[in-house]
């Protein structure tokens, strides 16, 4: 992925209010590939007896690193939007660590790109969650010709 | 035999109304998101008032992906743990005014939820409802439509299986 591109990528997801009140930060990105994390916060917290961030907002990590792998792939869509996506929650994440997710995008036709994700903790070999989805792929009016 | 009279409307009201708040209030993200509930009898709704840190992409502008999954994850868990509450304090078995975030019920834990994305969510406010359609001992599948203007226009909807609380007695 050449750097014009990349650039493009990091701002249009810098530019996602929900992610940046999330303090998501773009770790890594291109051809497909994109590793989005963000910190641990205490609002996000699901079980106040333990701590542990609520699945949701490890949806919501997943949902935005998926849609940055989609639009970072060589054949890449302009635009895209999440169609459906699983998530199996396998551990609580570790109270008071980063949630890292990395997604694949690892198949792209002319309308659908199909992505798949895992998120860990600072616990890189034991995933907390794994996710497969279905995301729409828009493309410029003029591609259709 | 005599029959009891029936409790007065206001006290069951409270009791019902404050083991809801308690329930939700002890959550922080649901706190965060601003998701609210609607009680009417054991039927709840969920509420989240549109915000614009919501949004997922400002160009249309839609709401986020993750807060929609996260808005219907909310509801299905507060549906199913509001199910059991509901049947402990209708038995007499739990005293709602004992609960607050430190004395709370445990929770379900999700093992597993897909969302269907319908049409994008627009920047208004988002409602959401759980189904129940199995609830077993150790799991529970649950359902969820959410939508916006009109409440036969879902704008997503999702399944989850969940694994339940262990009961206490």
């Amino acid at each position: 992925m050449d750097e014009t591109k990349a650039k493009f990528a990091r701002q249009f997801i810098e530019a996602i209010p929900h992610a940046a009140a999330m303090s998501m930060r773009l770790d890594h990105i291109g051809d497909g590939v994109a590793e989005i994390s963000m910190p641990y916060d205490a609002r996000l917290v699901g079980d106040p007896q333990t701590g542990v961030i609520h699945g949701g907002a490890v949806s919501s990590l997943m949902d935005t690193c998926g849609g940055a792998a989609v639009i970072s792939h060589p054949d890449a869509p302009s635009g895209t939007a999440t169609l459906d996506l699983r998530i199996d929650y396998m551990r609580p994440a570790s109270p008071g660590q980063r949630i890292i997710a990395r997604a694949e995008c690892y198949h792209v036709t002319r309308t659908v790109a199909f992505v798949r994700a895992t998120a860990t903790d600072e616990d890189r070999e034991r995933p907390v969650a794994s996710a497969a989805g279905a995301f729409m792929v828009e493309r410029p009016p003029e591609a259709d010709a | 035999m005599r029959r009891r009279q029936p409790e007065p409307v206001q006290v069951v009201k409270q009791r019902r109304d404050a083991a809801l708040n308690a329930l939700i209030h002890g959550v922080p993200y649901i706190g965060y998101l601003g998701i609210e509930f609607d009680r009417r009898g054991d039927e709840l709704t969920a509420i989240l008032p549109y915000r614009d840190d919501l949004i997922g992409n400002p160009m249309l502008p839609a709401l986020h992906g993750g807060v929609t999954s996260a808005f219907l994850e909310v509801t299905a868990i507060i549906g199913m743990s509001w199910s059991i509450l509901w049947e402990q304090m209708e038995n007499g078995d739990l005293d709602p005014m004992t609960l607050d975030p430190r004395h709370l019920p445990r929770m379900p834990k999700t093992i597993d939820f897909t969302v269907d994305y319908l049409r994008s969510g627009l920047p208004r406010d988002a409602y959401a409802r759980a189904r129940v359609n199995r609830s077993g001992r150790r799991y529970a599948s649950v359902h969820v439509e959410g939508w916006q203007d009109n409440r036969t226009r879902i704008f997503a909807q999702a399944t989850g299986h969940f694994l339940m609380p262990p009961r206490n007695g």
